[in-house]
């Protein structure tokens, strides 16, 4: 018996172990301060299928051995890009979130093509890189933001020059994914529409990381030396690795938007691939090994923590925001503890 | 024909080299000319900023040697400097007393935070720079927490000026003025004349002693011609002092604190003794090879602890000078930025994450500083827009990390190549 409790707690890893006890604890708390639970627990159904995509686009980067994707924020720009040319080409609905999406694709495959060539560049290095790439990717594109030729009244500020800092989706395509097919169910509210995509997606990728592409980047990902030795090309496999993650970036963003309802630009990507990055590893991958089930449960597990702490804190401490600062200790304190687990030069 | 070869090599050499500075000279100038601002108000805006800020930037340096990258974790010594600020305005005591409790307080804290940050640095080595940014993201939600949350439910604080109304966390603004604001500063202060014309003829009077001692012992043309450069240079100095004492310039109203000033270069001076000591050596030796030196019998965990410990200290002394000057500290916000803003300065100057002067740091403070200021006012003359140039300074700080990062990373990846094909 002891045997077996050590065994899974071995699998189940110390820190996921913590985050989930805890995330009882908050909803045994939530009832016992009377939050309703079924809201609660539509809310965290949306965020999840929210963040779910954004997740997912650290697996290829850390299957191909580029480890965590900071310069998530370049697919971001890229799809918020997309989101933004299909309000300016005044469509709506269906047509407008499949259009944001196909602009944004190709997009993001350009700027993942040279954000690759430059992570085979820097080998062993990519995330300190990646990470200030994409800070300076957000901050050139806060000038681009000013300076784009974009009219429709809804984008640009009615006095001035540049974009507006938020756009609103009301009427384009709010929640035209979250609202397919969505039903109620003992007081829950399911947005089956976005489950279904980000589902559809994770088993695309699932598909892919099982198919000859997939499983030369695994390789490349595991030992680079010896993928060269068995005749893969490594730069190639990373280079698909990270041009899959800048457009799941793209794609994402564009998901996570119309479930909020607004874009939201300028600084607001700086910080959304961290986010990401603490969901992945909360789910139990690590800087080298990372697999669908870690994006479903680490997902499920931080966003569900972030969603029932704020309405619980707020309940017992009318005060500041331990909310806010529960989620900074927590997404970088899990950060850190991945950094420490990965074995040093010696 | 040959020598005119080795000087156009040595040029380019030059040119290639010191690429990042050469064209952030060159974004000055143009920024300043497009910026409209007059002389005098840029130069005193500038002396500001350099006194406030390179005390952060050369915290960075030791580390740097140690082989252990740009420490972004300074974040943590400003932190340091903070509480000790805290906790003397809460004491009331104020002034120069204020101040050096302040500095007193703040190395304790600072050495314990440099253990904490030394040791989590050793357990990721070969990422210590990533594991440093996130460890400055981590401290500052666990900083959160200690003074919005505990102040007034865990830790008892009763004053009516920092706290909340509420009675819980400290205010988001804590206003120094009347407390430790300008307590170095205004201490001595001179007009820039006055400073420059003192500064010229004690360089002068050195380099005399210097040129008068060596006469008997080594040859006078090894030591005229640099000196030469300098004494000449101190002459010019002088001189321009002088006419501008007797003009109505506005430089004559303009003062530099001297006390800052002084702080300032005796850090430098200790940067350069603490590499001419042993444990100075073993730094060097640790930073370029740590197997070399664990064979040579160096703890190279110990030296690493030591540096950023150093380096922390010196981070929340840095703060304080910072603070002082600035008169207001943003409670949660005055210790964000501080870690990429001096990264940014230092790799302007030249610097990279293995190399890096004290001459690089002034420069690159010098430099960045410039663009600060510049920027907002050329961005709305040339664009139409203030925010532009804002946004540009942003890319500008936040690029030029990522493009030394990748630089570095790039040689690296080159030498590896290189060194596995011979």
């Amino acid at each position: 018996m002891m045997e077996r409790i050590n065994e899974f707690y071995k699998n189940f890893g110390l820190p996921r172990l913590i985050i989930a006890s805890f995330l009882i604890l908050l909803c045994i708390a939530a009832a016992m301060v009377g939050l309703p639970l079924p809201a609660l627990f539509s809310a965290v159904l949306v965020r999840f299928g929210m963040h779910g995509v954004l997740v997912l686009a650290m697996v290829p980067a850390i299957i191909a051995g580029i480890g965590l994707n900071f310069g998530l924020p370049l697919g971001i720009l890229c799809g918020l890009l997309g989101g933004l040319i299909s309000i300016e080409l005044d469509l709506v609905g269906f047509n407008a979130l499949a259009t944001a999406i196909l602009i944004a694709i190709p997009l993001a495959m350009l700027v993942g093509v040279a954000y690759g060539w430059l992570l085979n560049r820097v080998k062993g290095s990519e995330m300190m890189v990646a990470t200030y790439v994409g800070f300076s990717a957000v901050s050139l594109m806060s000038i681009g933001w000013l300076l784009l030729p974009l009219y429709s009244p809804e984008i640009v500020w009615p006095i001035g020059r540049g974009i507006r800092t938020t756009i609103v989706l009301t009427g384009r395509y709010d929640k035209v994914l979250n609202n397919f097919l969505d039903f109620s169910i003992f007081g829950m509210h399911i947005p089956t529409g976005l489950l279904l995509f980000m589902l559809m997606i994770c088993f695309l990728m699932w598909l892919f990381l099982r198919s000859s592409v997939g499983v030369a980047m695994k390789a490349t990902g595991d030992n680079p030396r010896f993928a060269t030795a068995s005749g893969i090309n490594v730069n190639k496999s990373r280079m698909i690795g990270t041009i899959l993650s800048t457009v799941l970036g793209a794609v994402g963003i564009i998901v996570f938007s119309q479930s909020f309802g607004f874009i939201q630009l300028y600084q607001a990507p700086m910080f959304m691939g961290f986010g990401a990055v603490a969901a992945i590893l909360i789910g139990g991958a690590s800087v080298k090994k990372a697999s669908i089930t870690n994006v479903l449960i680490g997902t499920l597990l931080f966003q569900g923590m972030l969603v029932i702490s704020l309405p619980v804190a707020n309940k017992i401490m009318t005060l500041g925001s331990l909310a806010e600062i529960s989620r900074i200790i927590i997404s970088n304190g899990i950060i850190l503890y991945a950094l420490t687990q990965v074995s040093g030069g010696e | 024909m040959i020598e005119k070869k080795e000087l156009m090599e040595k040029t380019k050499r030059f040119f290639v080299g010191n690429m990042v500075t050469i064209v952030f000279v060159a974004l000055g100038i143009l920024g300043f000319i497009y910026s409209g601002l007059s002389l005098p108000f840029f130069v005193n805006e500038l002396f500001i900023r350099i006194t406030r800020n390179s005390l952060l930037v050369l915290a960075l340096i030791i580390p740097v040697l140690a082989g252990m990258g740009l420490n972004f974790a300074i974040v943590l010594g400003a932190m340091a400097g903070q509480v000790a600020i805290i906790v003397v305005t809460h004491w009331g005591i104020v002034g120069v007393k204020g101040f050096l409790l302040c500095m007193l307080l703040a190395v304790p804290v600072a050495l314990i935070f440099g253990y904490l940050t030394g040791s989590l640095l050793n357990k990721t080595k070969g990422k210590e720079m990533i594991a440093s940014l996130i460890l400055g993201f981590f401290a500052n939600g666990l900083y959160q927490l200690v003074f919005l949350i505990f102040i007034g439910t865990i830790i008892p604080m009763q004053n009516e000026v920092l706290v909340l109304s509420s009675g819980v966390g400290l205010r988001v603004t804590i206003d120094l003025t009347g407390g430790i604001k300008y307590a170095i500063d205004h201490i001595w202060r001179l007009t820039i004349p006055w400073a420059a014309l003192s500064t010229s003829i004690l360089t002068m009077l050195y380099i005399s002693i210097k040129f008068y001692l060596s006469k008997t012992r080594k040859t006078i043309k090894q030591m005229t011609t640099a000196h030469l450069y300098y004494f000449s240079a101190a002459m010019l100095l002088a001189l321009w002092s002088i006419y501008i004492m007797n003009t109505d310039s506005l430089f004559n109203m303009l003062r530099v604190p001297i006390i800052t000033v002084l702080a300032i270069l005796l850090v430098c001076l200790f940067t350069v003794f603490i590499m001419k000591t042993k444990l100075g050596q073993d730094l060097k030796t640790v930073g370029q090879d740590r197997h070399i030196a664990t064979v040579a019998g160096i703890n190279s965990n110990k030296v690493r602890l030591t540096a950023i410990m150093i380096s922390t200290v010196l981070a929340a002394w840095g703060q304080l000078f910072f603070l002082q000057n600035l008169g207001t500290m943003s409670t949660y916000g005055s210790h964000e930025q501080v870690g990429m803003f001096s990264i940014a300065a230092l790799l302007i100057g030249g610097a990279s994450v293995s190399k890096a002067t004290i001459g690089q740091a002034l420069l690159g403070v010098v430099l960045f500083h410039t663009l600060f200021i510049v920027s907002p006012l050329a961005g709305r003359n040339v664009f139409g827009d203030a925010q532009l140039g804002e946004f540009f300074r942003a890319f500008v700080a936040y690029g030029v990390i990522g493009l030394s990062l990748g630089m570095h990373a790039w040689k690296k990846q080159i030498q590896a190549r290189n060194s596995l094909k011979g």
